[in-house]
């Protein structure tokens, strides 16, 4: 049984001009992989990521067809019963630390913050968020534990927020653009720390990011989205066989180190992928 | 000493705030020839930007020299400078004032440097970079990030200068509208023979723009590579080396240098 299934979701949010579908029908199913979602700005792949956690934010609405976690039917669910589930099963890096982390406590309070709520007693809880800030590769977790935002770089940053996310021990974990704020080179380093709880722990990994090259060198499908919907769903290593035009626009508009095309080619968009 | 057009030596920027000084800028050389398309790369805090915003005169410099033309450049810049040197900026959200209509973002430098047939001149700006006309009287809510970086871009042609900075240009648009956008950095030079000086963390996108380019890192510069070293990998330190695999996607594990 796939550990995620969602069919026809779709996003609403009402505006002057009437209700506009952000999210017009997207249906995948997960495994315990690394699904990417590609796609450029507003085309709807991080609130479809918020949808599958419920946090679709008003006055926008959310509906599916189907949307079940782990055999759980998400639909129904009361505030109550989705902040039961978020966190401790299911959980969202979102893109900057700068304004996911609470600026006004300490970094190791916040990581205990989530097991707190979940029931945990004080001791193990802060013996769990050392061992997870460990586990992210800070070097100095008794230090980090008592810092405040403000003290941490932006990579550091985003370590604590994945630290934050995992420390739970999600079974599905939502990345929005988890490394867009980082240098090239943490960058890498934080993926590394992605993909290890990925294959050790057995997570599901939602991958969002608008950064087509990073994503197929690191997840094992991809959906590509467009308007609203996915145009297009393909294995990350069969990439350079995209076979929609926008998939393989959005991959030729890319300049590479080695390449010498002047000017580059741009994206013809076709108001036929939007129907 | 001519054949340059823009020349930094030994530049310093030290960004001091009670006791505590940041040394962004360690004495980083380097000579663009006219024409020429210089690139700079280093990740976050490397003082990249730094240098730009210190050859316009938007940072403190500490040392070193600054020489446009041969000729020494002073502090405070004069409107003459900046008839010569203009600068677009990272993010077209920020760099463009949300209560003035393009038509005033543009009239503005005009009016500054006292230049005639203004209306004339905005409107060439606008067909220049794309826009048209159509956009004059609009406010930057009314535009995309794309048609803004645009309408920046189009603010920094409008006094014709020879030299521009571009501090990031695309690197807060999507993909598609990069290519736009590079494309037509790339036309305007070709057509007017403008020198640019580029700043970046993508080295696919420096590759693409620059014939050489300056890697830097805390402040310093690392090395000098031309286009055709970097697509070589004839790196000849570990950072350019480490920047070069990082930015080939993800690898399972470091490769050893």
């Amino acid at each position: 049984m796939s550990l995620l299934d969602v069919q026809n979701l779709r996003v609403t949010f009402p505006t002057r001009n009437g209700p506009v579908d952000v999210v017009r029908g997207v249906s995948f199913n997960l495994g315990r992989e690394r699904l990417g979602i590609v796609g450029e700005s507003g085309s709807g792949k991080s609130q479809t990521g918020r949808a599958i956690l419920g946090l679709t934010p008003p006055p926008g609405s959310a509906r599916a067809d189907r949307l079940s976690f782990d055999g759980t039917d998400l639909r129904p669910l009361t505030p109550k019963q989705w902040r039961k589930l978020r966190g401790k099963r299911m959980s969202m890096v979102m893109q900057d630390p700068k304004f996911s982390l609470n600026p006004v406590m300490a970094v190791g309070k916040q990581l205990m913050e989530v097991l707190r709520t979940h029931g945990a007693g004080r001791a193990a809880a802060k013996q769990a968020a050392l061992e997870m800030l460990e586990a992210v590769q800070i070097r100095d977790p008794e230090r980090v534990f008592r810092a405040y935002p403000h003290e941490l770089s932006g990579g550091m940053g985003q370590r604590v927020m994945i630290a934050m996310m995992l420390v739970s021990e999600p079974d599905l974990l939502i990345a929005d653009e988890p490394t867009s704020a980082l240098d090239v080179t943490i960058q890498i380093e934080v993926l590394r720390i992605l993909d290890r709880l990925v294959s050790e722990r057995g997570m599901g990994l939602i991958f969002i990011s608008h950064d087509l090259r990073l994503v197929s060198s690191f997840c094992d499908r991809v959906l590509v989205m467009y308007a609203g919907r996915v145009v297009e769903e393909l294995k990350a290593s069969e990439l350079d066989q995209a076979k929609h035009p926008y998939t393989q626009g959005l991959i030729n508009c890319l300049p590479a180190i080695d390449e010498d095309r002047h000017p580059l080619p741009v994206l013809d968009r076709d108001g036929a992928w939007a129907e | 000493m001519n054949d340059h057009m823009l020349s930094v030596q030994n530049l310093e920027v030290t960004f001091v705030s009670g006791l505590d000084q940041v040394h962004a800028v360690r004495g980083v050389s380097f000579d663009v020839k006219p024409g020429e398309s210089y690139g700079i790369v280093g990740e976050s805090g490397s003082g990249k930007s730094t240098v730009l915003r210190a050859i316009c005169g938007l940072a403190p410099t500490s040392g070193g020299t600054l020489r446009l033309n041969g000729a020494g450049i002073a502090s405070p810049r004069r409107p003459e400078f900046y008839r010569q040197v203009q600068m677009v900026f990272q993010d077209p959200y920020a760099s463009l004032h949300p209560r003035h209509t393009i038509d005033s973002v543009l009239s503005e430098p005009l009016a500054i440097q006292g230049f005639d047939r203004r209306d004339e001149r905005i409107a060439q700006a606008l067909e220049d970079v794309g826009l048209g006309v159509g956009f004059r009287f609009r406010y930057p809510h009314q535009l995309s990030g794309g048609q803004r970086q645009r309408v920046a871009v189009a603010r920094a042609l409008i006094l014709e200068p020879q030299v521009i900075l571009l501090d990031e240009p695309t690197s807060a648009l999507d993909a598609s509208i990069q290519a736009e956008v590079l494309n037509l950095l790339e036309r305007l030079r070709a057509e007017r023979g403008l020198t640019y000086v580029m700043v970046s963390h993508d080295l696919a996108v420096i590759s693409h723009m620059c014939e050489r380019l300056l890697v830097m890192e805390h402040g310093l510069a690392v090395e000098e590579l031309t286009r055709e070293d970097l697509r070589a990998r004839r790196s000849k330190t570990d950072y350019t080396a480490k920047l070069l695999r990082a930015s080939a996607g993800y690898t399972k594990e470091d490769i050893p240098a």
